[in-house]
């Protein structure tokens, strides 16, 4: 069987890959494309470390085929700082030390980022349900919680 | 795995023939929250994928101009959460698809996948029953209709013939002060599976009940369609002894397993507790429609 040409946008480039049909887009990310910042936790949509956005909208990696990604448009966590400029939440999550092993780190970033463009001024409620498909084995969460309070809170001073 | 294929055709007639000629070794990809969990685990492990995303009647929501909806059976809760009016007639529905997984998992996972995987416990089931949705599949033979409680036949089965996928639901237009609920007890607050999910959709006359429909998740090889619940509530205004009755009707329909999540007793007693709830949030909503 021969291997898929999928021809995507990651990360604003345009890219293209082969890839097999059985493959998901964390595989590809990963093992094809050396975009290592994507994570394997589990594999089975439960931990959120492979989060990426599909069109601007937040998916786990590794429930989707690579196949799917055809004329559409990927972001994973490589395309969040702007060179050596942090993206506001990574630098929030080095002052407020919103991370320890930082496995979980890369998924809460882009889940993070996608829940503050869908909502610039959420509660705390509502940033713990959007993240509660991200799992954190160090932090306790609260300290990531805050880190984006407090980011959301900033950026929409920085707005006005 | 090294003989898959995968396919993703653009219209209808091109998925359905694509899936019929492959057999039983073809599944349908929708948003693939079940189905790549199980090619992973070596559960299924098919020789032809289609992906149906990119044909129009699966992936669309249409509110139809008898102000019923068609929602295809691919839509994912957050698309249909952006839609401006069908969370308004059918908060219920909408409820329960996000209820499912994390919001990753919603950016991805539709009803059409729920009732297909055929779980007993899917969370956006019982509220399609209570709401009188009807689904249309098509096959080789064409399409059919029929109503969505006679969909499940068991766990993991479904009413689908060989080469039929699921197309789309189509929910009824809704009289004035008419609304829906779902609630669901699980063991955590978020990314769990229902121990008991209900759904409550109803219709209100001065204060009293002159419609309702009752699906009960979770407590049964499939979801049901607890008849003697709504007929309890049908005629009451929701006073104590209607929901009193109604929660009976529930519990003495519940047949459920015995698991480390729940017992017997206490899924049969959570239905009527739930029925409760979920009507009375049913019935506030009526009121404020
Ligand atoms: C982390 C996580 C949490 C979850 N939490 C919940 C939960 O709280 N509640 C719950 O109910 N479920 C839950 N699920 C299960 C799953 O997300 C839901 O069942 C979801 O609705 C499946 O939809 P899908 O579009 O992803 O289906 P898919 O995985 O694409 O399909 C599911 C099955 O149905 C078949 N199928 C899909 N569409 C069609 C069609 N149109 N015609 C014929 N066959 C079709 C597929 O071949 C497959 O066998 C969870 C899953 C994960 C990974
Ligand atoms: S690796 Fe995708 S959710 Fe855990
Ligand atoms: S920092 Fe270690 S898992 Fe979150």
């Amino acid at each position: 069987m021969a291997k898929l040409h999928v021809s995507t946008t990651i990360n604003g480039e345009p890219t293209e890959f082969l890839c097999e049909p059985y493959e998901t887009m964390l595989d590809v990310l990963r093992d094809g494309l050396g975009l290592t910042g994507s994570k394997e936790g589990c594999g089975s949509g439960d931990c959120g470390a492979c989060s990426i956005t599909l069109d601007n909208r937040l998916v786990c990696s590794c429930l989707m085929l690579a196949a799917e990604a055809e004329g559409h448009e990927i972001n994973t966590i490589e395309g969040m700082a702007k060179g050596e400029n942090l993206q506001p939440l990574q630098q929030k999550f080095l002052e407020m030390a919103a991370l320890q092993c930082g496995i979980c780190t890369p998924g809460m970033l882009v889940a993070a980022k996608s829940l503050l463009e869908h909502n610039p001024n959420p509660t705390e409620t509502e940033v713990r349900y959007w993240l509660a498909g991200n799992l954190c084995r160090c932090t306790g969460y609260d300290k990531i919680v805050r880190a984006v309070m407090d980011t959301a809170e900033e950026m929409r001073g920085a707005a006005q | 795995m090294t003989d898959i294929q995968y396919v993703a055709p653009n219209t209808l007639d091109e998925a359905v023939g694509a899936f019929a000629a492959a057999g039983d070794d073809a599944r349908v990809l929708a948003g693939g929250t079940d189905l790549l969990v199980q090619m992973r685990s070596g559960m299924v492990e098919p020789g032809l994928i289609v992906d149906i995303k990119q044909v129009a009647e699966l992936t669309s929501v249409e509110e139809t101009a008898d102000g019923g909806f068609i929602v295809g059976a691919a839509v994912s809760g957050a698309v249909l959460e952006e839609h401006p009016r069908f969370g308004q007639v059918w908060p219920g529905v909408l409820e329960a698809l996000n209820l499912i997984g994390s919001t990753q998992v919603q950016g991805r996972a539709s009803a059409g996948g729920n009732l297909c995987n055929g779980s007993p416990a899917a969370d956006s089931v019982p509220a399609m029953y209570a709401a009188g949705a009807i689904v249309t599949v098509q096959g080789p033979n064409g399409s059919r209709q029929m109503p969505v409680e006679e969909f499940p036949v068991g766990p993991g089965k479904t009413n689908l013939a060989p080469g039929e996928m699921l197309v789309s639901f189509t929910l009824p237009p809704r009289p004035p002060a008419s609304s829906d609920a779902y609630l669901r007890m699980i063991p955590r607050t978020e990314m769990d599976i229902a121990v008991v999910g209900v759904g409550v959709s109803l219709t209100l006359e001065d204060g009293v009940c002159t419609a309702a429909r009752v699906g009960l998740g979770a407590v049964a090889p499939t979801v049901l369609l607890v008849d003697a619940a709504a007929e309890a509530l049908i005629g009451s205004t929701l006073d104590d002894a209607a929901l009193d009755a109604a929660a009976a009707a529930c519990s003495a329909a519940c047949n459920p397993i015995d698991d480390k999540r729940g017992t017997i007793a206490y899924r049969t007693k959570v239905a009527g507790v739930l029925l409760k709830r979920t009507a009375t949030i049913a019935a506030d909503r009526a009121k404020g429609a």
